[in-house]
């Protein structure tokens, strides 16, 4: 992500949504620096992703796991849902 | 893709849908408030890998359906003019008004565009000073501060050809009339992540200890919905009633301080009709009055506009979750997305277009 303006309020940056690049507002995510994920709608960052609380789903079937000897049913990937979704970072663009 | 592809494991979808038929005794009802969680539902099969006894009945978290045929045919009226550029998210095209939709307007030479951003409208109208460009503002608190933050530019850069056909809608006011009818069946609500990362949860609370029904703000991955359905579960099985944040990760107890000085500073809260259920006092966002000038129907003159819905579609009782969209006599019949009754059927977030896309061949042959 690259990030562009002075004024908070028309603060912008490229965001990389899984290989499209696009100009996305940073009016409300003043705290957001280039690497950062964020969710985006219309061409708005909402919201930073907190990578902390982003495993704590995985925590909690660790810890459901250790509490018993569910078997794994094996992995699969569903294709991406359209609409909003998290975006990932890029390098920053010139 | 980081962020996106860990949330659709499904060695890990089966152990929460697992931990999720281990723990529930009896039956219950939950609802998912968002439109953008009922289409993943349905496409992933949720609902599928859940045990009999819970019931997920669709909310009226879809934007576009819950827009009253009313205000569909304002911005058809107001997109019909000739020195008008109407701007819209692409979902508001083909939603039908009472005699035609926008893209008819534009086949029959009106100028109708579908935008991305709100900003795109804005930096439209800077481009064309000899025109009118309207922004058609449909959404819930997620999209608010996008509007808003159009109308404030707009009105710094003292433009006088920007205005907006505003019809936001709060989804708190939306849970309590579910929450308030007769035949109430929902019993704990799945909130939507995307306007809690908006607004926060805390004016959930009211809401959970006066009907005593637990609300989790939840994710849209199919690993965030298994978790909120367990973790409702969790508080309906031991008596509990909370406000609990599933999508922690996006969500901040407090929400998104900026974004909701902008909507306030920009919009005041206003009754709203909503499609199928009529109004509902303090439903919505409209122009505060230091705004009045960027108000379409002010400008356009169509704000005394009253139009009565079509009595066959009965996305009322979908966007209510009083019967699922397959119950409905004209679902895929009648009403399809090449040919929708109603919005439901032409939305991304629509109910019937959710069971239309993902459940069409089941239903077809049971029929």
């Amino acid at each position: 992500m690259s990030i562009s303006g002075d004024d908070p309020l028309m603060r912008s940056g490229k965001v990389d949504f899984g290989g499209v690049l696009r100009e996305v507002s940073l009016a409300y995510v003043p705290e957001v620096i280039v690497g950062d994920y964020v969710i985006v709608h219309v061409g708005f960052a909402l919201s930073r992703v907190d990578e902390a609380e982003a495993n704590q789903v995985f925590e909690y079937l660790r810890e459901m796991e250790e509490l018993s000897d569910h078997q794994d049913s094996g992995a699969g990937v569903s294709p991406v849902l359209p609409g909003v979704s998290p975006s990932a970072p890029a390098s920053p663009v010139q | 893709m980081k962020y996106l592809d860990e949330y659709r494991d499904a060695g890990a979808a089966h152990k929460l849908a697992q931990e999720i038929a281990r723990i529930t005794t009896r039956p219950w009802s939950l609802m998912e408030v968002c439109g953008g969680q009922t289409h993943a539902i349905v496409k992933f099969g949720i609902d599928e890998l859940l045990p009999k006894q819970i019931t997920l009945i669709h909310g009226p978290g879809c934007p576009v359906c819950v827009t009253p045929v009313e205000l569909i045919d304002k911005a058809l009226e107001i997109a019909a003019r000739p020195e008008v550029i109407f701007c819209s998210f692409g979902d508001m095209l083909r939603v039908p008004g009472s005699k035609a939709d926008l893209l008819s307007i534009k086949a029959s030479g009106g100028d109708v565009r579908m935008v991305y951003s709100p900003l795109d409208a804005v930096k439209l109208a800077e481009q064309t000073p000899a025109k009118e460009v309207v922004f058609f503002g449909v959404g819930f608190e997620t999209t608010a501060p996008t509007t808003a933050m159009a109308v404030y530019q707009a009105a710094r850069k003292g433009l006088k050809n920007f205005s907006l056909l505003v019809s936001h809608v709060l989804v708190p006011p939306a849970i309590e009339a579910v929450l308030g009818a007769p035949d109430c069946r929902v019993q704990a609500f799945l909130a939507a992540g995307h306007v809690c990362a908006v607004m926060g949860c805390e004016e959930y609370v009211p809401i959970a200890t006066k009907y005593h029904v637990p609300i989790v703000v939840t994710g849209f991955e199919p690993l965030d919905i298994l978790q909120g359905v367990l973790m409702c579960i969790q508080q309906l099985e031991s008596g509990r009633a909370e406000v609990e944040n599933q999508y922690s990760r996006a969500v901040r107890q407090e929400g998104n301080r900026p974004a909701q000085q902008l909507v306030h500073e920009v919009f005041q809260v206003v009754p709203r009709k909503w499609r199928g259920i009529g109004e509902i006092a303090q439903s919505g966002l409209g122009l505060r009055d230091a705004y009045a000038a960027f108000d379409a129907e002010h400008k356009f003159g169509v704000a005394g506009m009253r139009v009565e819905e079509s009595s066959e579609c009965l996305s009322g009782l979908v966007l209510q979750g009083k019967i699922k969209p397959h119950e409905c006599p004209a679902f895929g019949t009648r009403c399809t997305p090449e040919h929708p009754l109603g919005a439901t059927m032409v939305s991304s977030e629509g109910a019937c277009a959710a069971y239309y896309r993902y459940r069409r061949e089941p239903i077809i042959a049971a029929a």
